[in-house]
């Protein structure tokens, strides 16, 4: 709770802020916010279960565990700004202030005990994401990426909102703990198909949030067109919220119906491995790859939600806690180096990447650890991300589902290993011999970036099962 | 406590490295890889004296989901670690012949590879086996890799796809074998995945009869069997020298020593069932690889196939599952790791002086280089298991064994002395000895560098082929335990 005020009376103060028009003001400013948000949001940890808004709001271990990665990650992820607002951008105040107001929104998405709050947090989340993906103005592609996810989004919200009505409507109540045994033992037979279409329509909404197939065909698209900065908030901060709460949903809600909602979302598991590992491998730049690569994500992180079984703790509940968790570092690295390199040398294909270990160790290394990571190769914290999820889907019987998985993840290593054999194996040539210039912030947050994937693929006891 | 310091003093030193450069980058990679030896000595003295050794170390590692960091040593574990320890130094001194670029990496790789392979000799818990498997790979990726040939893109590329298939289906078999232990309604950390726990499952014959594959696969492409081979020529062609010493040294190993350690104890069953299957592969390959060792020009590339055929041999000898092949196994693991390395540092000699390994382009080189002749030759002779070298203690047991589990096998497998001499001799006859070339007049003999890494390879050959017993002695508990839990 104290995340959700602090979040949003500084996003009010990082707008007046703005006045001042520096940088250097903006920045620290905003990671000093989100510091201290990060502790006080850990601060929460170990306390009772507490109820806010007349039970709309929940902060449990949960809630704590889930705002932690995404703070965490838009902590390590600022410090990528710098060069890019500065060079675009007159008020850069605005942006600093959406990304503190989207973090509400996330915040609300993973601590939500009524729908009503679920609903306004993924719009908090998503209408400020539209206006990020847009925040290169005078570029048509990331116009045309702001346009795109915009159409789509409202698209996507509508359909979720029109599935939350008919949950209403079958169950008579918004709040999860009242529909889940409205679920289990239902008042009126007759509305039974309109639960389930109601459930039908809520996993369609916010699988497109978490692009998982078949709803992930913006995500490419987006995630091109937005500027680097903004794509990887979008596939790691959007995405570990929407899991969050789509874990939510059918644990505390729909825990009754998994017999209909788990085929389901087993079906969209398969699809969206399929589709997101394959079109990673074909992707002819590095950024449509790490994009196809963030839809191949959402299904490993689908096989989290078949095996949880309806429960909020346990071995699938903590494997995605970890796999989001390790996901997440790794992308903000990944997308990290690809910006510096982009900014400096004008693309973001494979090309770009040449002979980075040549001229830019530090940025080929941390590349090359969330490579690892993302791959799901021992020695990262991508291995164990992957381990406790499969494990736990596997000790829940769904083997057929497991062997799919690591099918899939086995072309995740041709596709992963690309940028990898760019940077050490190719030569630096043309215009490739310069170096990128990273600033000594840019340089800290990527070398703590690598350390942490690197200390939770060796001791990760210490997050592992903690719910 | 010594365990601990064995496995990660290289790490360190490692690590280290990045601060370093030149002379004092050789000095620190060498001395650690010294200081590594002779802790690993030290260790397997007071393991000989006391026929164990309070070597254990036992963690736990991920206690939700019932993981431990566990090493440990047995005679097995510990010849394996001596055979690290004792060529990494030596695979460094041969690094130091060549000017690669940024050599302070190459060490550090070199060092963070031979944590890796401490690892998985010393791992007595399967995920943690898994981990150093895959910790292995990736230095010996980026040595392959950024320090190969005009083809290593491609050809790593390759290496690094087989190899890695290959784990993530023994990961699977292990991830299936550990949800098998404990209760099965306790949650994650009910279930184990100690070595101990797996000898303890009962699992039908069907269940086993899959799980070798799976387990089986990943050894299959690191030793590599027939037909899981297609990786190894190339890669060791295009490797730097150092990179395919320790590919065909020591990892090459890895997939004996987890055969042994991982495979036969755990899905007995399933090896019988397959054994017949595996063994004739192995032989095919035997033969396949002595086959096309005798067409090769490439030196490197000979040596590939012959280390090809050589393994088939022990893969072999591990599964006619008798003491004999066992223990010939064991034996021939340390001569093959001497001798390959030996030959690969002659032909690496013999291409840093005339540029080339091409054979139709060598010839007469004796006459100036006595000493590479006959360290070259000793090496050769002892790979053609020549007696009194080390090559042939290990055959002898190996093709004793096979011969035991059938002697037509075993008849087939023999002819693997005969073609290995055809083709290790010819190439000697092409390079060293034969009509002169251009490079004849001109080649200098071996320095005193050189001669620093042929002296103890020696020393070692002849001493395998001498006093085998000290060897054997050690891994013979060790190999009994392994067929009691076969059941043979």
């Amino acid at each position: 709770m104290t995340s959700i005020i602090l979040l949003s009376v500084f996003g009010i103060v990082q707008l007046f802020l703005g006045f001042l028009r520096s940088n250097k003001v903006l920045l620290p400013g905003a990671l000093l916010v989100l510091l201290a948000v990060f502790g006080a949001n850990l601060a929460d940890w170990n306390h009772a279960p507490q109820s806010f808004f007349n039970q709309m709001l929940t902060v449990d271990h949960y809630t704590v565990a889930f705002t932690g990665i995404v703070v965490l990650t838009a902590l390590l992820l600022l410090p990528f700004s710098r060069s890019y607002v500065a060079a675009h951008e007159p008020n850069l105040a605005e942006y600093y202030a959406l990304l503190l107001f989207s973090l509400v929104g996330a915040v609300m998405m993973i601590g939500y005990d009524h729908l009503l709050m679920l609903f306004v947090g993924i719009e908090i989340l998503s209408i400020s994401m539209y206006v990020l993906a847009g925040a290169s103005k005078r570029d048509s592609r990331s116009n045309e990426a702001a346009l795109k996810y915009f159409l789509m989004g409202a698209f996507a919200t509508g359909i979720l909102l029109f599935g939350i009505a008919l949950l209403y409507g079958a169950t008579g109540t918004f709040a999860l703990s009242q529909i889940a045994p409205a679920v289990a033992a239902p008042a009126n037979a007759s509305l039974q198909p309109m639960l389930y279409v109601g459930i039908l329509l809520m996993i369609v909404g916010i699988g497109f949030k978490v692009s998982a197939a078949p709803f992930h065909f913006w995500t490419p698209d987006v995630y091109e067109g937005a500027p680097t900065f903004f794509t990887a908030f979008m596939s790691t901060v959007v995405k570990t919220a929407g899991f969050a709460a789509f874990l939510k949903l059918l644990a505390v809600a729909l825990p009754a119906a998994q017999g209909f909602w788990a085929p389901t979302i087993q079906a969209m598991c398969a699809l969206t491995l399929l589709l997101g590992n394959v079109g990673a491998a074909v992707q002819p730049t590095a950024k449509r790859m790490l994009a196809y690569s963030s839809v191949s994500h959402a299904g490993y992180l689908l096989i989290g939600l078949v095996a949880a079984n309806g429960s909020l703790t346990g071995p699938a509940a903590s494997g995605l806690f970890f796999y989001s968790l390790a996901y997440s570092i790794a992308t903000v690295a990944a997308f990290g180096v690809l910006k510096l390199v982009a900014d400096q040398r004008g693309r973001d294909d494979y090309a770009a990447l040449n002979g980075l270990g040549k001229t830019n160790p530090l940025l080929a290394f941390v590349m090359t650890v969330a490579m690892l990571s993302l791959a799901g190769i021992p020695l990262t914290g991508g291995f164990f991300g992957k381990f406790f999820l499969l494990t736990a889907a596997a000790g829940q019987g769904h083997i057929g589902l497991v062997v799919f998985a690591v099918v899939m993840s086995m072309v995740g290593i041709y596709y992963y290993l690309r940028p990898i054999i760019a940077m050490y194996l190719r030569p630096a040539e043309g215009p490739n011999a310069e170096a990128v210039p990273v600033d000594g912030l840019q340089a800290f947050t990527l070398g703590l970036l690598a350390l942490l994937t690197i200390a939770l693929g060796i001791v990760p006891g210490f997050l592992s099962g903690i719910l | 406590m010594l365990t601990a310091v064995l496995l990660f003093l290289p790490l360190a030193a490692a690590l280290l490295l990045h601060f370093t450069k030149g002379g004092t980058a050789r000095a620190l990679a060498l001395g650690a890889s010294l200081v590594e030896f002779a802790l690993a000595a030290f260790v397997a003295f007071d393991f000989s004296r006391h026929g164990s050794g309070p070597y254990n170390l036992d963690y736990a590692w991920i206690p939700s989901a019932g993981l431990n960091f566990h090493l440990g040593l047995d005679g097995l574990s510990l010849l394996l670690v001596l055979l690290t320890t004792f060529l990494v130094p030596l695979i460094l001194l041969a690094a130091f012949r060549r000017d690669y670029d940024n050599p302070s990496a190459f060490y550090a790789l070199v060092l963070f590879m031979q944590t890796g392979l401490l690892g998985v000799f010393m791992a007595l818990d399967a995920f943690l086996f898994y981990f150093f498997w895959e910790v292995a790979l990736i230095p010996i990726y980026f040595l392959a890799g950024a320090w190969g040939g005009e083809r290593r893109i491609a050809v790593t590329l390759k290496f690094f796809l087989f190899t890695v298939v290959g784990s993530l289906l023994m990961l699977a078999g292990f991830v299936y074998l550990y949800l098998q232990t404990g209760p099965a309604a306790s949650g994650l950390a009910a279930h184990s995945s100690e070595l101990s726990a797996f000898y303890k499952l009962k699992l039908s014959a069907g269940e086993q009869s899959w799980l070798f594959w799976l387990i089986f696969a990943a050894f299959a492409v690191k030793m590599p069997i027939f037909p899981f081979h297609t990786w190894q020529p190339d890669t060791y062609t295009e490797a730097p020298a150092p990179a395919t010493m320790l590919l065909s040294g020591i990892m090459l190993k890895m997939g004996i020593y987890g055969t042994l350690r991982w495979l036969l104890p755990v899905v007995p069953l399933g090896v019988s069932q397959w054994q017949r299957p595996v063994i004739i592969l192995a032989v095919i390959g035997v033969i396949y690889g002595a086959v096309i060792a005798i067409r090769q020009r490439d030196m490197k590339r000979l040596i590939a196939y012959s280390s090809l055929s050589h393994v088939g041999l022990m893969a072999a000898g591990v599964f006619s599952l008798t003491q004999i092949g066992l223990q010939g196994a064991v034996v021939q693991m340390l001569a093959h790791g001497v001798n390959v390395v030996g030959m690969f540092f002659a032909a690496d000699a013999i291409e840093r002086r005339t540029g080339t390994r091409h054979l139709p382009d060598l010839g007469g080189l004796t006459r100036r280089t006595p000493l590479l002749s006959v360290c070259f030759l000793v090496m050769l002779l002892s790979t053609v298991a020549l007696p009194l070298t080390g090559g042939v203690v290990g055959e002898f047991l190996l093709l004793a064994g096979v011969y035991q589990y059938s002697a037509w096998v075993g008849a087939v497998a023999g002819l693997t002395i005969i073609f290995s001499a055809v083709y290790l001799l010819r190439m000697f006859q092409r390079s060293m000895l034969g009509p002169d070339s251009s490079f004849s007049a001109t080649i200098t003999d071996l320095t005193g560098g050189e001669l620093l890494v042929f002296v103890p390879l020696i020393v070692l050959v002849f001493w395998l082929g001498l006093f085998p017993g000290t060897f054997l002695r050690l891994s013979e508990p060790a190999v009994s335990s392994i067929l009691t839990a076969v059941g043979r």
